[in-house]
């Protein structure tokens, strides 16, 4: 396994630019995410470590070996990668075997050590009952398995894994979750995971780089880019955050923490440390963070647009009072009878106040 | 990727040793073979049209265009390419309706036969028509429906070409109307039901409309496919004195020889530029307005009610009529001794088959030589066309997408005109074995090669368009370079493709007539132009027994390949509903 590392990587198509100076660390063994909307460049990303597309400028290397730079690029098959691709791409008319033995064989390994090392790369999916299948007789979590298994088999110095679970349904895709998990403790392959899906990536990865029109935006563990999103766009991506415009931003006594005033009240909320003081903010809030206030005095009025019944509670979307083209939601308890058009007072649990706005 | 090493010794791939790998050299190769099969005789071409001496000199093709004989060469080609298109646009158009939309019985078996005229070359359709409709007719003798004796006959006339290039040219036009149909989505149809349009109706003004662009796109096939027919024009229109530039093209270098290749250079370039503009003029009427609609499952049924009786008998008797009575025809002839003898139990002789297999060198040897080349063809072609089709679709480029057009071109273009560009190319000896080709074998199969590349291109170009190619990805992380790809993962998944475009070819050379009708000597002959041989030399019943020979092949083909249909992909062949 190696680390990989891009350094200001760069690439356009027909003079639209898709990668813009994108520089990142993904140490030996760490699995790593790239989350971002389909449009954001992630899977140029992943086909530029892959080597299938040559950059315009920057370098990329595995462990202290450059790999790609402009004019200079080892192809794909000499790069020593493995990619679990979006559809799996088993090779229809070769067995479940000979799929996940194909690198060996390649690489010129004698067929009973090819066979023994398929097998042993299929049992650490529970897939090696099925050596012999053809990959149609299998369904769609076992595929998904034998291109997992068959990346394994060619001991690939990088791991790479292109929205892996896009075709799954949503109970196989908990399941195989779990799956990428356990197989990533198990063989310490360093991994790179693209995906758009961001409760999948906070799921599995050790650290997300969020990208957005072709940079990264935020490189971080997924706690403190739920907690401490740097920007709006990432604020607003994760956990469906919201976004609240605040005013006199004050230092307040503990560390970290600021006063603000959202729509009218002032709240204690985390920032930065060593943010100044301004006299306009915006606040970056998660619909769990905001609570009903059981008095008027302790918080900003709303009104109640409608609501939405979720199971283990229900969905309050609302427009402040002083902020009346502002659509907000929250999540309240089953016992608090609410109808559209009440008035309610709304308390701000815990924010983070952006820091590029300040 | 230096710690692996330690981890897995000596197994790992070599640091690249060449920087050129085997990718650019297949395309190198790729793009020598083109250019020497069809940009450079192509070239020849024009510039022996156009600077015969060397240097531009428009006024001598004008002193040639403008001879009257030429002009109205120009005309005659121009009247049966329109007039038959019309025919076959109107003949495929209602098949394709009828066997997409009715509810026909023996549905199948009537496309086998309404395709089948297109399998069979054209100058055996021509001759069997020619015996079938003459005064002397065995069939039409039988039914009692024979024409008065010394009168002219009906078939050598330009209605007589109209006709059969019509006949020969209706399959076309059905082929891409029905997949017009196919793609129309029933509730479209069915919505106009619902909102009380009548059966004509929803043809008229849904389905029709709706299959505009397939219908043009026949139309376009069929004109290019009349205009370049060499087989009926010649033996239809050389006998009834009516010249078209195909057949002007022909007598010119029978009268003159190489000596008149300018001219016939210049004759070529005017059945080109006709042929492009005919092209031109289907794919700006398509294109205006086009209306894309892509559906899935089944085409709406229409139901023909009383009517389907007489519908049914009359596609019947139009099978009859152009399929059943002149092979039945051709093959009556091919069992008597002399043409225009009655064939009675008495007369029946297997005389002509025995010349024709056995003891005819000639003949026997063009048979053995058209099977050489066409399998020669049909190998070289589906290797030169799996690496073509893998760059036209997976690595898209100028180079490549210049190939193409010259392969296109060279399949388009009437087939005589490629015979005149190869002669004109191959003519002087080649550089370093310092042997002119011109005159034997091999012209002729440089000539199928840059023909039919095309035809073996489509069906692997429909493959690729079908498999993911990720799967190729996946081979090139595990390592696997270029070659090696392409024999474990490419070929495998695009053998049912190349065995279909393989199959295509071997009809296709096997029937051709108009490519090697130039290039045939006495020590090289092919036997499409045979037959033409035969009957010019009056032995019809010998051509007879040849034709017969000929339309057995192809059924056989036909038959042997629609048994393992399933395993090839859909649509690939033709004559498959």
């Amino acid at each position: 396994m190696a680390s990989i590392s891009l350094e200001s990587v760069s690439k356009a198509y027909a003079r639209k630019r898709v990668l813009a100076e994108v520089s990142l660390d993904v140490a030996e063994g760490e699995f790593v995410a790239i989350l971002g909307p389909s449009g954001c460049g992630k899977t140029t990303m992943l086909r530029l470590i892959a080597g299938f597309e040559q950059l315009d400028a920057g370098a990329i290397r595995f462990g202290r070996e450059q790999v790609a730079s402009p004019g200079r690029s080892v192809p794909p098959e000499k790069r020593n990668v493995g990619i679990v691709f979006q559809n799996y791409a088993l090779w229809p008319h070769m067995s479940v075997a000979d799929n996940v033995g194909y690198a060996l064989k390649v690489a010129g390994v004698s067929p009973g050590e090819r066979r023994r090392r398929s097998v042993e790369a299929l049992a650490t999916v529970d897939m090696d009952m099925l050596a012999d299948r053809s990959p149609a007789d299998l369904s769609g979590g076992q595929r998904q398995r034998v291109a997992l298994a068959r990346c394994l088999a060619a001991r690939p110095s990088v791991m790479l894994l292109d929205e892996p679970l896009a075709n799954l349904d949503v109970h196989l895709r908990a399941a195989m979750e779990r799956e990428f998990s356990a197989f990533h403790r198990r063989t310490g392959a360093t991994m790179i995971y693209i995906t758009h899906d961001q409760s999948e990536a906070m799921a599995l990865a050790d650290r997300i780089a969020v990208m957005d029109a072709g940079r990264i935006v935020q490189f971080a563990r997924p706690r403190d880019l739920y907690r401490e999103p740097g920007s709006e766009m990432v604020a607003r991506f994760i956990g469906n955050g919201l976004v609240l415009p605040v005013s006199d931003l004050r230092a307040d006594a503990r560390p970290g923490h600021v006063e603000v005033d959202v729509f009218g009240r002032r709240h204690a909320v985390r920032a930065r440390r060593g943010q100044a003081p301004a006299a306009a903010a915006r606040l970056s809030v998660h619909p769990d963070d905001l609570v009903l206030a059981s008095d008027e005095a302790g918080g900003f009025d709303a009104e109640v647009e409608r609501i939405t019944y979720r199971g283990s509670h229900i969905e309050v979307h609302f427009r402040p009072r002083r902020a009346p083209d502002l659509s907000l939601s929250l999540h309240a308890p089953h016992d608090r009878a609410i109808e559209p058009g009440a008035r309610i007072s709304v308390r701000v649990g815990d924010g983070w106040v952006l820091p590029d706005a300040a | 990727m230096a710690d692996l090493a330690a981890v897995m010794p000596g197994e790992r791939r070599q640091l690249p040793a060449l920087r050129m790998g085997a990718e650019t050299l297949v395309l190198i190769l790729l793009a020598v073979f083109v250019t020497a099969m069809s940009i450079a005789p192509l070239t020849r071409l024009v510039l022996a049209a156009l600077a015969p001496e060397g240097v531009p000199d428009l006024s001598h093709a004008w002193d040639v265009l403008a001879r009257p004989k030429v002009f109205r060469a120009a005309l005659n080609s121009l009247h049966v390419a329109l007039l038959s298109t019309v025919f076959a646009v109107a003949v495929g158009g209602f098949a394709a309706i009828l066997t997409v939309h009715c509810s026909m019985r023996l549905k199948a078996i009537w496309v086998f036969g309404f395709v089948l005229p297109l399998m069979i070359p054209p100058q055996v359709t021509a001759l069997a028509w020619v015996q079938a409709f003459s005064p002397t007719s065995p069939v039409l003798g039988l039914l009692g429906l024979a024409l008065t004796p010394g009168s002219r006959h009906p078939l050598f006339s330009s209605w007589g070409i109209v006709l059969l290039l019509g006949v020969y040219n209706a399959p076309l036009v059905f082929l891409t109307v029905r997949a017009a149909l196919h793609r129309v989505p029933a509730d479209l149809s069915e919505a106009a039901r619902a909102a009380g349009a009548g059966r004509m109706r929803v043809i008229c003004t849904i389905l029709l409309p709706l299959a505009r662009s397939g219908i043009l796109a026949g139309a376009a096939i069929a004109f290019v496919s009349a205009i370049g027919n060499f087989g009926i024009q010649a033996m239809l229109g050389i006998p009834a004195r009516f010249p078209t530039l195909i057949t002007l093209v022909y007598q010119t270098l029978n009268s003159y020889g190489p000596a008149a290749l300018s001219d016939m250079a210049l004759l070529s370039l005017l059945l080109s530029l006709i042929t492009v503009c005919g092209i031109a003029v289907a794919n700006w009427l398509g294109r205006r307005g086009d209306l894309r609609v892509e559906g899935l499952g089944r085409p709406a049924e229409i139901d023909l009610g009383g009517a389907r009786r007489w519908v049914e008998a009359g596609a019947w008797l139009y099978l009859i009529t152009t399929l059943l009575l002149p092979l039945s025809a051709l093959f009556a002839t091919s069992l008597v001794k002399g043409f225009g003898q009655e064939l009675t139990w008495a007369t029946v002789t297997l005389e002509n088959y025995a010349s024709a297999l056995i003891r005819q060198a000639s003949i026997r040897d063009a048979f053995a030589t058209s099977f050489v080349l066409t399998i020669a063809a049909v190998l070289i072609l589906g290797v030169v066309s799996l690496f073509l089709a893998y760059f036209l679709s997976w690595r898209r480029g100028p180079v490549v997408r210049a190939l193409q057009m010259a392969a296109e071109l060279s399949y388009v273009l009437p087939g005589i005109v490629l015979g005149v560009a190869m002669i004109l190319f191959f003519l002087k000896p080649l550089p370093l074995v310092g042997v002119s080709i011109y005159g034997t074998v091999w012209i002729i199969l440089a000539a199928y090669l840059s023909n039919f590349l095309a035809l073996a291109l489509r069906p692997l170009l429909g493959g690729f368009a079908q498999v993911d190619r990720a799967l190729e990805d996946a081979a090139r992380v595990a390592g696997a370079g270029f070659l090696q790809r392409m024999r474990d993962i490419v070929m495998p998944l695009l053998a049912p493709a190349m065995v279909a475009g393989g199959i295509i070819v071997f009809m296709s050379a096997l029937n051709e007539i108009q490519v090697s009708i130039l290039l045939v000597s006495s020590s090289a002959r092919t036997i499409g132009p045979m037959i033409v041989f035969l009957e010019e030399g009056g032995s019809s019943t010998l051509a007879a027994a040849v034709g017969c020979l000929m339309v057995l092949i192809v059924l056989l083909l036909m038959s042997v390949t629609s048994l393992f249909s399933s395993r090839l992909p859909k649509g690939a062949l033709p004559w498959l509903d």
